[in-house]
């Protein structure tokens, strides 16, 4: 009895859901399917179904070399970055958040503020930097950079973890002799493994999606990541679409095999700011 | 990343209060209690501290703080980027800039394109939380689906909306004549092209906010929007009088991190459209790009960079001051309780 007027009071809202769902997936579908066509097949019906498959256009990209070193070079820089920023971050938030020292406060207001810089803002004078450092087409110029601007969120969410484990457990590792450095390490790291899994995922997400930094600073192919070689294929093989799909399509899959697995650490890391006000 | 909702409890925010913790002990004794030793500890309380945070600070003095400052100093010369930086022209750079038909082009199209985001997408990103935010069948599925395309890089969703969008053999054009209907001219047409940017804005970063908003939702208890129900309130009324006001510092921050991401806008233009037809889509990062990467016009480019940061600058704090500020007080009352 209930269960039919309920379905009834829910349809527009299905309705809503709905134009919004093929609002995003028809993107999708067209670049999933379109790699599964030739291009002159998708250009004659774009969103039918592939007839006949062709599976061409992906196992091209999958056997060409420059896909996988793209890759490769992706997961190194963004696997770097984020040892490199969780790392620095942990050890500076743990300074900010259990020591209470002349300047900190000062100190901390200035990694916020540095939230406030836009990456593009800075991204003439990094290069100019970096040529100086003879850091240009290498990925130092890459991580480093990125490693620097993610410090302030990283800094925070850590910050506000730290504070959060009672003081009776430093108080306890005090007194069993712990020093600054080995509560540190030996109880509060593995106290913040949540923590340090949320800021880990951005750090990688935003490492791996970065495209203005490594188009500023590889000249070398071998150096491109994959943001970078979507672009430079979309741009070689301008008339053949289905081609470009299959590249757009594949490049995508890391970043949401990524999502699917770690999309509780991602929504928690997005949302520590905004509902904690 | 634009996540950077923890930035508005920076400057101006109330100083956290110490710790109290044993390390903070080493260095806040009492006056009374100061001997020789007690002040050595303090001493290497200070030194530890400042151990732990120094090579974070190097990294972001080095390469966060200092390029801002560069900027600053080579916005004031004439230079190809070629030798050190050697002709000052004062603030030549600047005026030229605010005379430049180009880069008054520039903020109108972020004006537009934060008017629409505003008046747009955050509308569209709420409603569907609030929908999502009921007990509904295939809730996880369209949670899920929604928000992956922020997953994907600006590049890569630039590449696959180029063709989607382009003229004659583009998914979106031959839909639209398979239905009978005049082709779009999307990219082409300096009319059409904020337009067809801000779709694909939209079809990215929808999924952003709403996630946002669904969290903001979750932290509202029940009751309130039960209670108001059996006063009598309808949906609409629920919403307008209970909903939205707790929602206020979800949206607050929202809209701050839509409009700091519009400033700084590039990757998807870039790609997109080049900053064309005849600079009809140009943002400001595009033409510091242009003239700095493409044409070496170093000094004019960081010009533009430092105008970027300056209007970053002055939003974020004003923002911070005038419009979040309430949060942090009503923070400690109101919203204290179910934080």
């Amino acid at each position: 009895m209930t269960t039919p007027l309920r379905g009834l009071r829910t349809a527009p809202t299905h309705a809503i859901l709905w134009v919004a769902a093929v609002f995003v997936l028809v993107p999708f579908l067209y670049g999933v399917l379109g790699g599964f066509k030739t291009s002159g097949a998708l250009s004659a019906d774009p969103l039918g179904p592939p007839s006949p498959w062709v599976t061409g256009n992906y196992t091209d990209v999958v056997t060409s070399g420059p896909f996988w070193r793209q890759l490769a070079n992706s997961l190194f820089i963004a696997v770097a970055t984020t040892a490199l920023v969780v790392s620095l971050s942990a050890m500076a938030a743990f300074a900010f958040a259990r020591f209470a020292f002349r300047g900190r406060e000062a100190l901390f207001t200035l990694f916020t503020v540095g939230l406030m810089f836009p990456f593009a803002v800075a991204i003439l004078p990094l290069f100019v930097l970096l040529r100086a450092f003879g850091l240009l087409d290498n990925p130092l110029g890459v991580i480093l950079p990125q490693a620097a601007f993610g410090l302030p969120l990283t800094v925070i969410i850590l910050r506000t973890f730290f504070r959060s484990i009672p003081k009776e457990v430093e108080e306890a590792a005090t007194i069993d002799g712990c020093t600054a450095f080995g509560f540190f390490w030996r109880v509060l790291l593995p106290m913040a493994r949540p923590a340090l899994a949320t800021v880990s995922v951005l750090a990688i997400v935003a490492s791996w999606n970065n495209f203005f930094l490594p188009l500023v600073v590889f000249n070398d192919p071998n150096l491109w990541t994959l943001p970078l070689g979507v672009q430079q294929f979309h741009g070689e093989y301008m008339a053949d679409t289905a081609r470009i799909l299959a590249y757009v399509v594949i490049s995508t899959l890391p970043a949401l095999a990524f999502y699917a697995v770690a999309e509780r650490h991602l929504v928690s890391g997005l949302t520590a700011g905004a509902t904690k006000g | 990343m634009s996540t950077g909702v923890r930035a508005v409890t920076g400057p101006g925010a109330r100083p956290a209060p110490p710790p109290g913790k044993p390390f903070g002990k080493l260095s806040g004794k009492p006056a009374g209690n100061r001997t020789g030793s007690a002040a050595r500890r303090r001493r290497r309380g200070w030194v530890t501290a400042i151990l732990f945070v120094l090579p974070a600070l190097v990294l972001f003095g080095l390469l966060v703080l200092a390029p801002i400052l560069v900027a600053g100093y080579t916005s004031l010369h004439r230079w190809n980027g070629v030798g050190p930086p050697g002709d000052f022209v004062g603030l030549d750079n600047f005026t030229r800039l605010f005379r430049s038909e180009i880069f008054l082009g520039d903020l109108r199209h972020g004006g537009i394109l934060i008017a629409l985001s505003l008046a747009v997408q955050l509308p569209i990103s709420l409603s569907l939380a609030v929908l999502l935010n009921r007990r509904i069948r295939g809730r996880a599925f369209y949670r899920l689906l929604f928000f992956a395309p922020y997953m994907l890089s600006e590049a890569v969703t630039a590449v696959l909306f180029s063709l989607i969008l382009s003229p004659e053999e583009g998914l979106a054009n031959r839909l639209l004549t398979s239905w009978g209907l005049q082709p779009w001219t999307w990219l082409s047409e300096p009319d059409t092209v904020l337009m067809s940017l801000f779709l694909v804005i939209t079809w990215k970063y929808f999924g952003f906010h709403m996630i946002i908003y669904l969290a903001g939702l979750q932290g509202i208890p029940r009751e309130l929007s039960e209670a108001a129900r059996i006063d009598g309130a309808g949906g609409w009324n629920v919403f307008r009088h209970v909903t939205l006001p707790l929602l206020g510092p979800t949206v607050r921050i929202s809209v701050f991190l839509s409009v700091i991401g519009t400033i700084q806008l590039f990757d998807l233009v870039w790609i997109l459209t080049g900053g064309g037809p005849s600079h009809a889509s140009e943002t400001m990062a595009v033409s510091m790009f242009e003239y700095g990467f493409k044409r070496s016009q170093i000094g004019y480019s960081s010009a533009i960079s430092v105008v970027m940061f300056l209007i970053s600058l002055v939003f974020a704090l004003g923002y911070q001051r005038f419009v979040l500020r309430r949060d942090l007080e009503g923070a400690s009352t109101a919203m204290g309780d179910h934080r």
